[in-house]
């Protein structure tokens, strides 16, 4: 590295892409993605629950794969797509997924459903009719302390119902899919 | 509703007997003094009718004896209110209540208790909770009373509210209110088909009763609203990331603050360099005695100022680890103490009959010991508090059970005039016990005093994990006896430090010694879900399965027959065989490394039972918790799909104090403060799980959030001494899996 470049002043990050909108920051580069969401841009939707990637109460999407924001430098998101929870409803109709944690109560003090959100919404974009196994395993990096597990898994169940009947729905009606 | 003020009394629970609050609780005080008139009323509440609860006694010392309800006779209201309640123009309810919603889910259970009374749609109520301005002194949001006691007061309160809006329609069309009928947010004049909303009938009113909890309530079996499942209020919201908890909160020139950690408890500064820190732009530094903090106007300034700061300790040497921690607590047991129940404090032992005799009588004796870790909340959202002055009034939001307790110690930290405190709660990532105190909050007070600009403080999991409190670890000994036939004989139960709540046998012994022996300890202990009751009905069940195994008795069929025939031995018998018919217990065989087991017992007014089948991995060790079926039974059941929710999630997050959960330490310090190395129930450890509500209707409510829990940890280890023949004492039972 030049003696030029002083290790302790790290680039600074002067815009995002986040829920479909550019934002002007300021950042260094090496700030954690969850602050300057929750700090700079109040979106304050996505959650600080251990600071070290352990308990997914910060994820967001990053081009469309889970991300631990809190363990995420703002620098790696680079010019990528982030959505955070407050970018999962459309046009004020809920993603079936957050409809599916209404209608299965899947939370109690619900400061993880966020992130247990983002990680569901991931996995039926990647997996569309995941099984039990499936989903318990990829959302085991996710902690629900009040111990709602069985209905989160109940709620990804009929919010894949839900998807695959409107697809269904769609497909007969001769759309795109 | 039927206006017939003849209608069924129900019996309001006597606190004296509901609460039985752990040592920690004792934090007893009278109710707020609150000083507002009926100008300041209107002006904070608005136009319409309001309605508040004095307890009885309070009633009657006010001489109130013209009548059963007071008129807002004087202009001031009275100081002993506990509830109250208002309908606007609009016809809105909101209810006022000092309770915390920590994901208990009470802002809807109550929510549906009033809708209930006032004969309102469930909509129409909205509940104000946990704000010191605005709410009635509540002691705090724990042991499981807020349906039993708060449930009771807002039905009481509603209820009068309704008979008050029936009296208004009466007179204003000059008919008895007994021909009138209120439903559904209106009062309707069967004979003549008039109908007067309870906005309408609001109207133009600036009307303040007082009530005393005598009114007659719905009874349980006629219940519409409640009983029934009802989703979480405000759920949109949090499904949508729209709800501010304390962390998200922010105020226009807020700073961020951290607070300055010794290197191990007890130690204390021995020099201090802060000179960096201040020189960096934006920071402010707090010194005042031992407390030292930063506050800057990013996390990441704070931050650095904080790793800026130079500080070199003077530690307190010796401290117990947690492999040392058994003998110290064994060890250094206080003496005296004040008494009460199992021998809270320590003085009195409740005992009955003679051990020696009992012993003399026993066929079967059995000795054992059995150890409970300390073990950490971990709620996840860590404790955050946001404070601001103006002036000298100091205005704090933080996530709290007790709104009240922190406004107090804020109030003496700062030598403020109570009512320049404001303690105000959002909605909470939970608590489960571990939020009772208010440290965060003076800290950020603190912080904002110095900097003189709002602070939000919000502790890292780190410090979550090490400077807020624990459940007490805890050694319990038990010597019993029991004849051939398997009747008990006698009982000796002795816990050390952990607690007396569920200390008492609900099995019939002749003759017994139950003792609570508090110690020293080595790190900060308070409150936790459950507390003692976890460790002692562990020890008491495990200790019980053992004896039936001598005795060769079925391990159900041991606990029934030594039941007594009384109500509460037919409660808890109830949930027992409720548990065993829906898990199969009858059917089910043990082979090697796969068993089943079955525990219970009884706390708060909750009876509970659960059975557990398990299986170990020889070759791994992991015990794998395959299906958990929890009976349940608190009396008439509320919301029954959030009792569920209590229920299943209690069970889970039991698992991890049962199988894994411990806090490791040394010299002062905490070995494992991170999620990363402190394991917590995840999706995969979680088994089949199944709640049975038994479903009294003749029965007052009581509180479900913590007896739930209470029964896995020792149907577990019953399982897997069937499965494997090895009988485990220690709770975690299998941090680090199990050899077979």
């Amino acid at each position: 590295m030049p003696a030029s470049q002083a290790p302790e002043t790290p680039a600074r990050i002067t815009e995002i892409h986040v829920n479909g909108a550019h934002h002007t920051i300021d950042a260094a580069a090496d700030t954690s993605l969850l602050s300057v969401l929750r700090d700079q841009l109040d979106l304050t939707g996505s959650k600080f629950g251990c600071g070290e990637g352990q308990c997914g109460a910060c994820t967001v999407l990053i081009d469309g794969n889970p991300r631990r924001s809190c363990i995420t430098p703002v620098g790696a998101a680079g010019k990528k797509q982030i959505t955070t929870i407050e970018g999962v409803e459309q046009n004020g109709r809920l993603h079936p997924l957050q409809q599916a944690f209404l209608e299965e109560d899947a939370m109690q003090c619900a400061y993880c459903t966020s992130g247990m959100i983002m990680t569901g919404v991931a996995l039926l974009k990647s997996n569309p009719s995941p099984s039990d196994a499936q989903i318990v395993e990829y959302m085991q990096g996710n902690i629900c302390r009040c111990g709602t597990y069985p209905r989160i898994v109940a709620a990804v169940h009929r919010a894949a119902g839900q998807i695959r009947t409107s697809a269904g729905a769609a497909g007969a009606k001769g759309e795109s899919r | 509703m039927s206006p017939n003020r003849a209608a069924e009394i129900l019996p309001v629970p006597e606190p004296e007997i509901a609460i039985e609050p752990e040592r920690y609780e004792l934090r007893s005080k009278p109710f707020y003094n609150f000083e507002l008139d009926r100008r300041d009323f209107v002006k904070i509440f608005g136009a319409g009718i309001a309605v508040f609860l004095v307890t009885k006694d309070a009633f009657a010392q006010q001489g109130e004896s013209g009548g059963r309800r007071g008129g807002f006779g004087g202009e001031q209201i009275p100081k002993e209110i506990s509830a109250w309640l208002h309908v606007n123009e609009d016809g809105a309810i909101t209810v006022y209540t000092g309770k915390v919603e920590i994901g208990q889910n009470i802002r809807t259970s109550l929510a549906q208790a009033v809708a209930e009374e006032m004969h309102a749609p469930f909509q129409s109520i909205a509940l104000v909770m946990g704000d010191t301005q605005l709410t009635p002194f509540d002691m705090g949001t724990f042991g499981s009373r807020s349906t039993p006691q708060m449930g009771t007061q807002l039905r009481h309160v509603a209820s009068a509210a309704c008979h008050i809006l029936v009296d208004i329609a009466a007179k204003q069309w000059n008919v008895e209110p007994t021909r009138l009928v209120a439903a559904n947010g209106k009062v309707t004049d069967p004979p003549s088909g008039r109908s007067l909303s309870y906005g309408q009938l609001a109207r133009g009113r600036a009307l303040a009763q007082v009530i005393p909890d005598t009114d007659p309530l719905v009874p349980q079996d006629k219940w519409t609203i409640s009983g029934k499942p009802m989703l979480k209020v405000d759920g949109r919201d949090f499904v949508t990331g729209k709800h501010k908890y304390t962390p998200d909160l922010k105020l226009p020139g807020m700073l961020y603050g951290r607070v300055l950690r010794p290197d191990s408890f007890g130690a204390t500064i021995a020099s201090l360099d802060t000179s960096a820190a201040q020189a960096m732009p934006g920071v402010t530094v707090v010194r005042d005695g031992d407390f030292v903090g930063v506050a800057a106007p990013e996390p990441q300034t704070a931050e650095k100022a904080l790793a800026a700061i130079h500080a070199e300790w003077k530690e307190l040497p010796g401290q117990p680890s947690s492999s040392t921690v058994y003998d110290y607590l064994k060890a250094n047991v206080e003496t005296g103490g004040q008494g009460g129940r199992g021998g809270e404090g320590g003085g009195r032992p409740n005992s009955a009959g003679s051990m020696d005799a009992g012993l003399t009588a026993a066929q079967h004796k059995l000795d054992a010991t059995y150890t409970v870790a300390y073990i950490q909340h971990v709620p996840l959202e860590p404790r955050t508090a946001l404070a601001q002055w103006e002036s000298e009034k100091l205005t704090v939001w933080t996530g709290t059970q007790r709104p009240f307790g922190v406004r107090d110690e804020l109030k003496d930290a700062f030598h403020l005039d109570e009512k320049n405190v404001r303690v105000m709660v959002p909605d909470t990532g939970s608590a489960y016990g571990g939020k009772h105190t208010g440290e965060c909050a003076v800290a950020a007070a603190r912080l904002a005093k110095g900097a003189g600009r709002p602070v939000k403080l919000m502790y890292t999991r780190e410090e979550e994990f090490t400077w807020a409190y624990f459940r007490p670890a805890g050694v319990i000994e038990i010597r019993s006896g029991m004849t051939a036939d398997g009747t008990l004989t006698a009982w000796e139960f002795h816990n050390y430090n952990s607690g007396s709540s569920g200390i008492e046998t609900p099995y019939a012994v002749e003759n017994q010694l139950i003792a609570f022996h508090p110690t020293k300890y080595p790190l900060r202990q308070g409150s936790y879900r459950g507390l003692a009751a976890t460790a002692n009905i562990f020890a008491r069940e495990s200790h019980m399965d053992d004896l039936a195994k001598m005795a060769q008795l079925d391990p159900l069929a041991f606990r029934l027959k030594n039941l007594p025939n009384d109500d509460a031995g037919n409660r808890l018998r109830a949930v027992y065989q409720a548990a065993a018919d829906k898990f199969g217990w009858a059917t089910q065989k043990p082979t090697a490394n796969h068993g089943f087991g079955i525990a219970g017992g009884t706390e708060k007014g909750g009876f509970v039972a659960t059975c557990a089948e398990i299986s170990v991995d020889p070759a791994s060790g992991e015990v794998r918790v395959i299906r958990a079926v929890t009976a349940f039974e608190c009396g008439a059941v509320v919301n029954p799909d959030g009792l569920r929710n209590q229920i299943i999630g209690g069970n889970i997050m039991g698992l991890g104090g049962a199988l894994f959960e411990a806090i490791q330490f040394e010299n002062g310090r905490i070995l494992n403060p991170k999620l990363s190395k402190y394991r917590v129930p995840r999706f995969k450890d979680v088994p089949q799980t199944e709640a049975v509500l038994v479903d009294r209707r003749d029965i007052v409510p009581a509180g479900a959030g913590e007896v739930p829990l209470m029964a896995i940890a020792p149907a577990i280890g019953n399982a897997i001494a069937q499965a494997t023949g090895k009988r485990l004492r220690a709770l975690p039972m299998v941090p680090n899996g199990l050899k077979v």
